[in-house]
């Protein structure tokens, strides 16, 4: 039997505010346990929630970006079960009336072809702390720094049909709220975390087959790993005549495997209801169309622009917008130097290349876009020759110098054009190598342009690179063509 | 001197007829000789006291003394005090000493008062005897076999006795006006969001108002000027400028509009104490104000929704007590659900394991409409019959219980509890403000009549408190607990 996936998103995103979403602790990563959390953190008693604007704000953007529909009124819920990183022993969350409705995020597939997918709403919610299992001699520590981190809950429709489009679904996400600044996007460490619904059912076949939730898969390959399990475990399962239960399963790495964690019937019965302590978000047009004029150039924009604006391929349109440092980086060489293609050619090729190799991401790059820019300048102009370039290019890298005139100055780079100087160099290499010349000239014609590459060679050295190698070329064959 | 209110303690400390230091010694010394009897204070905070009220001389000498300036008050131990035990009444919080300060305990130091320590109340503020308490019953002044009422037991009969001349109260569904009316006490609960809730431990949080209790309405009016006020750390707290209390109060009541509502007359209530309402309603008509009776069509649903809406918020509010971050800790937890099963049992007495019980079960998957919403439905009904009172009338009165102060331990049956406070819950429910005002006896026991108005109109509230007070003399009784034992 033709089997079909049936996936469904639920992502949440940590919002890049500086402090938390109901307190004015902090919300930096990385500090020592328990420094960041305040009295509201910690669910002292008499304590209460006040609203971060700034959460709202993200929000907002982010619903703006998916073209979604900004309901007028919003309402936060209590999410009651017992845990001890749940300091309230509830979770403030959005139940019945979340800040974004329905929307659309367009995924890219390998292939390039688009598929929108849509978002079923997406709603505030605080984090909770977290448990901490080891060096505790058989107990359980308790760091509290992450409660009331704000969180962005964003909810797809089962639309997805592969682990591919879950991963190019869950990339959308992590370009969006990286172009909008609501978010740092680092999956490592826990800004972005996912909880997977799988299921299967036979081809053609209308209603959904019985689904189970994955629960807290952190990276875009572990959700790609862990839907291939699931699908695999749930088949198997179906084609030996058992049944798949409804239940929340857990992904483990190491072994690449899903575990069951609860099945339905111990699932909680969170008693939503809305919290008493908070009011109504209510948000007027203006606030809403505030937000909505001062969203930045969101990914899809800018590969539309990319391609039909700066006349880039389609395939250099959607990797340079792929995340808005990249974008960024690209759009800034771009302007420096004045050239598109030059400027794509460059990002993509040798420095994604040597940050690749180095393992930096691109806003950690050596080289300032400003910098390339300058170099790509020199190119243009002819004032070096591609292979020069490189060497700029390494010594910018390496830190040599400031400016790539600086390094073209200092390493004597600049490209010998004066053909009275090139002659001489040729006729020095000419006259260094009568056996070369001899066989040279005894060869037909059409082998020539193959053995005149060694002619080449030795004047490029001889200048040290910075001779026009199109002179070269040309005044070679004039040479020993004669 | 124990037995002056504010306004006239200000007078004597102005003339220097004594000092806040000699006040608040003679006071802690009462409480010292006959808190015993009572057991109305949880903790007494002797150093705090006593060099708070030093300080308070000090800037009275130095030409800085505002309007409370060295008066003495107690608070309900509901109220978080930095450094100082805050239980609520409860064992779960017997270890637990606040590492901060509530918003109003900020405000009343602010304004230099001096705070005695922490009185005693119902558990976590659900009863209405003050026999819920962790602590022990508190008694009631006039009559040592009564009840004092609760939730806020401990300030009304520390007040009563002359113990202290004020206290700060909470209520939640009658918490206030209740013991206010037992112990012959003037009390207020503001309109919800007009004083911050901010280091209150919480019980129904969208019902919850702290409020003054004191000798007379003129104290009240001091005390609210103090406490009410925008808090950024309660986003229910009210943006909205905080007028002098007292400057509408001698306002005569002439034309003013008086409705009572045939509800507040009817079975279940006290002969004795309808008599002394009546006769209460016969002083304001004389001092010039009109009566005429309205309906509140919807009030006896108040009782009923109150009991799905606030074990609701009490069931979520109280899931902070779990033994692992403060508060009461089982020994030898077996495992985490050991734990919170034994912390939590351990912890909660038994009319507090009986709201959560409840407020579990209406928040549960299948009973959250029939529940929780259509208690929210009702409660709109209920808001909305007042709003309509209040087209044709001023001000509501009625009586602020349906008996007087019953007996310790009379009311065994937690239902014949509730029943209490039938005329105060809806207040509540509607969030608008409340006052109970001392207006007879039934035998010793004190009887209160109950002022309603609309939202914000705490003022006029005030105002028509006052003016029964300068017209009768029934605040002015004194038990006589508090003076054969002086």
């Amino acid at each position: 039997m033709q089997w079909e996936t049936v996936i469904g998103l639920e992502v949440h995103v940590q919002l890049a505010t500086r402090s938390k979403i109901f307190s004015g602790a902090s919300t930096a990563f990385g500090a020592e346990p328990n420094t960041q959390a305040c009295a509201v953190d910690l669910g002292l008693p008499g304590v209460l929630p006040v609203l971060n604007e700034a959460a709202v704000a993200m929000a907002v953007k982010f619903g703006l970006a998916i073209h979604a529909e900004i309901p007028e009124v919003s309402v936060f819920d209590r999410k009651n079960y017992f845990y001890p990183d749940l300091p309230k022993g509830y979770q403030t969350s959005q139940m019945y009336q979340p800040i974004v409705g329905a929307g659309i995020v367009e995924i890219t597939l390998e292939d390039g072809t688009t598929k929108p997918i849509r978002v079923h709403h997406a709603h505030l919610e605080e984090d909770a702390g977290k448990s901490l299992h080891e060096d505790f001699h058989g107990m359980t520590g308790v760091d509290l720094n992450r409660a009331g981190t704000p969180l962005l809950e964003i909810v797809s429709e089962p639309d997805m049909r592969s682990a591919k489009e879950a991963a190019a679904y869950l990339k959308a996400i992590h370009s969006i709220v990286t172009y909008l600044g609501i978010s740092d996007g680092n999956m490592a460490e826990g800004s972005m975390r996912c909880d997977v619904n799988v299921s299967v059912r036979p081809q053609g076949q209308e209603a959904f087959g019985t689904r189970a939730e994955i629960k807290n898969v952190n990276s875009f390959r572990f959700v790609e790993r862990a839907i291939a399990f699931e699908v695999e475990r749930q088949i198997e399962l179906l084609e030996d005549g058992g049944k798949v239960v409804q239940e929340t399963r857990l992904f483990d790495p190491e072994r690449d495997e899903t575990r069951s964690m609860r099945t339905k019937e111990e699932a909680n019965d969170y008693r939503y209801f809305p919290c008493p302590d908070l009011l109504p978000v209510v948000l007027d047009q203006a606030y809403i169309d505030h937000l909505r004029d001062n969203l930045p150039e969101l990914p899809a924009e800018k590969r539309a622009r990319f391609e039909n604006e700066l006349g880039l391929s389609a395939y250099d349109a959607s990797v340079l917008s792929a995340t808005r440092e990249m974008a960024d980086y690209f759009d800034e060489v771009k302007d420096v130097c004045g050239d598109a293609k030059q400027a794509a050619n460059w990002v993509q090729g040798e420095l994604s290349g040597a940050l690749n190799r180095e393992g930096l991401s691109i806003k950690d790059s050596p080289v300032s876009a400003r910098q390339l820019g300058e170099l790509l300048v020199r190119v243009i102009d002819d004032t070096i020759n591609g292979k020069a370039a490189k060497q700029v290019f390494q010594a910018l890298w390496n830190g040599q110098g400031a400016s790539a005139d600086d390094i073209i100055e200092a390493q004597g780079l600049k490209q010998v054009t004066d053909s009275g100087a090139i002659e001489a160099m040729i006729d020095q290499v000419i006259a260094d190598s009568p056996a070369q010349v001899a066989q040279y000239r005894d060869a037909e014609p059409d082998k020539r342009g193959k053995m005149i590459g060694y002619f080449v060679g030795q004047v490029m050295k001889a200048s040290r690179g910075t001779a026009n190698p199109q002179q070269v070329n040309a005044l070679l064959k004039e040479k020993l063509d004669a | 001197m124990h037995d002056k209110t504010l306004a006239e303690l200000t007078r004597s400390l102005e003339a220097g007829e004594f000092s806040s230091r000699e006040l608040t010694q003679h006071l802690l010394g009462r409480i010292d000789r006959l808190d015993g009897k009572l057991n109305s204070f949880i903790t007494v905070t002797y150093d705090q006291a006593l060099a708070a009220a030093e300080a308070a001389d000090k800037a009275r000498a130095a030409g800085e003394a505002g309007p409370l300036t060295g008066l003495p008050l107690a608070l309900k131990d509901i109220f978080c005090t930095q450094g100082v035990k805050t239980t609520a009444g409860s064992r779960m919080l017997d270890n637990f000493i606040s590492p901060y300060d509530a918003t109003i305990v900020e405000k009343l130091e602010a304004a230099g008062t001096v705070s005695l320590g922490k009185t005693n109340m119902d558990e976590f503020a659900m009863g209405s005897s003050n026999e819920n308490s962790h602590y022990g019953a508190v008694k009631n002044p006039w009559d040592l076999d009564a009840v004092p009422g609760g939730s806020s037991g401990g300030s009304a009969a520390a007040v009563a006795s002359g113990l202290v001349p004020a206290a700060i109260g909470t209520d939640t569904g009658g918490s206030i006006r209740q013991p206010a009316a037992f112990c012959g006490i003037t009390g207020l609960k503001p309109t919800y969001g007009r004083v911050s809730r901010y280091g209150m431990i919480a019980y129904a949080s969208s019902l919850d108002q702290a409020g003054p209790m004191a000798r007379s309405a003129e104290d009240c009016a001091l005390l609210l000027g103090a406490m009410a006020g925008h808090d950024l750390r309660d986003s229910t707290c009210v943006a909205r400028g905080v007028p002098d209390y007292t400057e509408e109060l001698d306002t005569p009541l002439a034309g003013l509009k008086i409705g009572l509502p045939r509800e507040y007359f009817g079975d279940g209530l006290d002969p004795q104490v309808e008599a002394a309402i009546r006769e209460a309603i016969k002083v304001f008509e004389s001092l010039g104000a009109s009566v005429r009776e309205v309906s509140l069509p919807h009030t006896h649903y108040a009782i009923p929704a109150y009991y799905v809406i606030a074990p609701a918020e009490a069931s979520s509010n109280l899931s902070r007590f779990d033994g692992v971050r403060f508060g009461h800790r089982c020994d030898n937890p077996a495992d985490l659900i050991d734990l919170y099963k034994r912390s939590r049992a351990e912890g909660f007495g038994d009319e507090v394991k009986r709201r959560i019980l409840i407020g579990t079960h209406t928040l549960s998957e299948g009973f959250f409409d029939a529940y929780y919403k259509k208690a929210q439905q009702v409660r709109r009904l209920i808001r909305q019959d007042f709003l309509d009172a209040f087209e044709e009338v001023d001000v509501l009165m009625g009586p602020a219980s349906p008996t007087p102060a019953f007996d310790l331990g009379a009311k065994k049956d937690p239902v014949s509890m509730y029943l209490q406070d039938i005329y105060t819950i809806a207040i509540n429910l509607a969030g608008i403000p409340g006052m109970s005002v001392p207006a007879g006896f039934a035998g010793s026991r004190p009887i209160g009549l109950q002022i309603l108005g609309s939202h914000f109109t705490e003022a006029r509230l005030l105002n028509v408190a006052h003016q029964f007070q300068q017209a009768t003399d029934w605040h002015r009784q004194r038990p006589a607990f508090a003076e054969e034992n002086a």
